[in-house]
């Protein structure tokens, strides 16, 4: 607590204040863990810190990352949008579609895939904000209804890497200034979104609305506008990664992203950001994907079982929630103590 | 969160009687309000997808098929009845589905193993338990989001279970196990595992709406702060809750090998997804504090009789998606608009503003 000044704040046992750091700066402490993590992989195989395999797990990541940069801002809003997977799954079919019929050229496909998710974000944010429909089974229906929309258009067919034009998956491999295109765009938007969250009023907003609805609103801030753009926002993230995963994966069917909410929250919860809102960064969710992303990579890279990831997963979130609730509990105490 | 201003009851009450009304109106609406439930509309619902499935087929009321579409619910049947009563206390519990394949595939590591098939299938349910008390601890004890806990062992259990079995497929169980699973009652269309979904539904029921231990439920989820000052002791009731709902998914999870005839590690996968669906389609609130057993079983029989009938019809399996989201929101949707509608009703007539119930 750099704030509380006084005979008290001296008084503060060394790990609790180890704890209010961590909680303040968890996007720190988790880069921190991800370099102890790192090193002992290396150490073990010196080919995870190859240039080509640290593109390979950024790459990905970097997919994931943007989806959950856009969950994190539902999220700090006290929503969740589960409907997530389903719209990179729908945007990445219509692109690739799109693209293999000819309809369109590749930027306005790209343009209209971005759109699509838009659109769908918005119909979201319509259902939580204007219906006043919880955001669970809002987005849970949602869910089924973009995935099933899938299903009808794709009719069990899919578009193949020959299908695409020439070179329209190459971005997914190409690189800037040795760095991957998909990692520069991941991270362009993250620090776009990170710096208005901190800088403008709508940002603020959006975490006074996750912090307390109703001191929100008594205040003047239009709480559904709030919710409706962080859900049209999210859809529009969706987009982008959706658009990018058809760019990875090059083959894709109507099954595309299928259960990747999961990763997609999980990189959020790892990432700091609370589940019941206000508190939390774009940055984090950010980290948060990466961190998934390097775990499912070192296993691979140390040959361990691919049936360990799934419950490698599981024990992270568990770890990171866990975390977070033994160290609000100390905020709380600390807080409570102040007031005495 | 819910003011104590919302007393119990009172949502699904309408609201108080118009000055200008005469006195005896109080009895018509109120007759009007428990036709208006969600209960009766699921079952007129129910009437509409029988109606329409013996219209468009000629199998559809054969008993053959009823037995079919009953059956190809009964798992997610099963496991919506302890989901209900998790979401009136106002918690969640995503991993149902990891818990089934867990149990899935320990019995099937079990049963390759050499172990007895009782044996096994005690275990089974044991480990189902065991799993729900480390989802309720967590909930409890350690006072972590029921949302995010799930969420985490949602894939720590299926990653159990692909620990123990990887990618193989037990089969080859006897046969009196295989046909408890797909068979039917001698004589009748109904499948076995409807017994267990039957006594479990009646006996949840009971105590949800006729005990002191349900009222305390709707305790908790109306109002977590009022219950605890009134003594009930709130954590406890739900490490239960959660130990109940662990072991009938494990229940599930065995029932589905018996099903299938074949134990695999990616068993009831997304299966969850579904029952939330049968819970809420039930009219049981996201938020906790209402909903009936009896709503959640006319959901389950409305989403069966669905998917049959868009099967028998040929309509592409992918509606069925696109029908099962929609009517979920649809089921919160009219509720609220109906609500609106009523306040703007009371507004036009001048009647006193009426205060807005919290949240959705």
């Amino acid at each position: 607590m750099a704030e509380a000044v006084g005979p008290r704040a001296s008084r503060q046992p060394f790990l609790e204040r180890v704890g209010t750091a961590v909680a303040r700066y968890r996007e720190l402490s988790l880069f921190i863990v991800m370099l102890i993590l790192g090193a002992i992989v290396a150490f073990q195989a010196p080919q995870f810190i190859s240039a080509s395999n640290l593109t390979q797990v950024s790459t990905l990541a970097a997919i994931i990352a943007i989806a959950a940069a856009g969950q994190a801002l539902v999220i700090i809003t006290r929503n969740i949008d589960l409907s997530i997977e389903s719209t990179i799954g729908l945007v990445a079919f219509v692109v690739a579609d799109m693209l293999a019929k000819e309809v369109l050229d590749v930027p306005a496909a790209m343009t209209a895939g971005v759109g699509l998710g838009l659109l769908l974000g918005m119909g979201n944010g319509v259902l939580v904000a204007v219906f006043r429909i919880p955001a669970i089974v809002a987005t849970l229906g949602t869910l089924s209804i973009y995935r099933g929309l899938a299903f009808l258009m794709a009719g069990g067919r899919q578009v193949t890497l020959t299908q695409l034009p020439d070179g329209y998956t190459d971005a997914a491999r190409a690189t800037f200034l040795g760095f991957p295109v998909f990692v520069l765009v991941a991270v362009a938007i993250i620090v776009t979104i990170g710096l208005a969250m901190r800088r403008t009023r709508i940002g603020r907003q959006v975490y006074a609305v996750g912090s307390n609805p109703e001191a929100a609103t008594i205040l003047g801030i239009r709480t559904g506008l709030v919710v409706f753009m962080a859900f049209a926002a999210a859809g529009l993230l969706a987009g982008v990664a959706g658009v990018m995963w058809g760019m990875y994966f090059g083959t894709i069917n109507a099954t595309a992203a299928t259960g990747s909410v999961l990763q997609v929250v999980a990189a959020c919860v790892v990432g700091g950001v609370a589940i019941f809102g206000g508190a939390g960064t774009v940055a984090g969710a950010g980290l948060g994907a990466l961190f998934l992303g390097f775990i499912q990579n070192a296993l691979i890279i140390l040959r361990l079982s691919q049936f360990w990831l799934e419950a490698i997963f599981g024990g992270v979130i568990l770890l990171a929630v866990a975390a977070d609730g033994i160290i609000l509990r100390r905020l709380r105490r600390s807080k409570s103590n102040r007031r005495v | 969160m819910s003011d104590y201003q919302s007393a119990p009851g009172s949502v699904a009450e309408p609201p108080a009687p118009d000055p200008s009304a005469p006195a005896g109106g109080g009895g018509s609406t109120r007759l009007l309000a428990a036709f208006a439930r969600w209960e009766v509309l699921l079952l007129a619902v129910v009437v509409a997808f029988i109606w329409i499935g013996a219209t468009v087929s000629p199998v559809f009321l054969a008993p053959g098929n009823f037995g079919n579409l009953v059956a190809a619910v009964m798992e997610v049947a099963i496991m919506s009845l302890p989901m209900a009563l998790i979401i009136i206390v106002g918690e969640i519990d995503l991993s149902v589905e990891s818990m089934a394949g867990l149990s899935a595939a320990l019995l099937g590591f079990l049963f390759d193993a050499g172990v007895p098939l009782p044996v096994a299938v005690v275990a089974c349910v044991l480990v189902g338990g065991l799993g729900g008390l480390f989802n309720g601890l967590l909930v409890t004890r350690a006072g972590l989001p029921s949302l995010v806990v799930t969420l985490g062992t949602l894939a720590l259990y299926r990653g159990m279970a692909l620990i123990i079995l990887g990618p193989r497929g037990i089969s080859g169980f006897p046969s009196e196990f295989t046909s408890f699973g797909f068979g039917r009652i001698p004589g009748t269309p109904i499948p076995w595992p409807f017994l267990i979904y039957l006594a479990l539904a009646v006996v949840l029921g009971f105590v949800l709406h006729r005990t002191w231990i349900g009222r305390r439920l709707f305790a908790i989820g109306k109002n977590l702060g009022t219950a605890q000052y009134s003594g009930i002791r709130v954590q406890r009731i739900k490490l239960q809750l959660f130990v109940l709902s662990g072991t009938i998914a494990a229940l599930a999870g065995v029932l589905l090998a018996a099903r299938f005839a074949s134990a695999r590690a990616d068993l009831a996968q997304g299966m969850t997804l579904t029952v939330v669906t049968i819970v809420l389609l039930g009219g049981v609130n996201i938020f906790g504090g209402r909903g009936t057993i009896v709503g959640v079983a006319l959901a389950a029989l409305a989403l069966a009789l669905l998917g049959n009938v868009l099967r028998l019809t040929n309509v592409s399996a992918e509606i069925q998606s696109i029908a099962v989201g929609g009517l979920l929101i649809v089921s919160v949707l009219v509720p609220n608009l109906g609500r609106w509608l009523g306040l703007a009703f009371a507004r036009v007539r001048g009647a006193p503003p009426a205060r807005a119930g919290p949240g959705a």
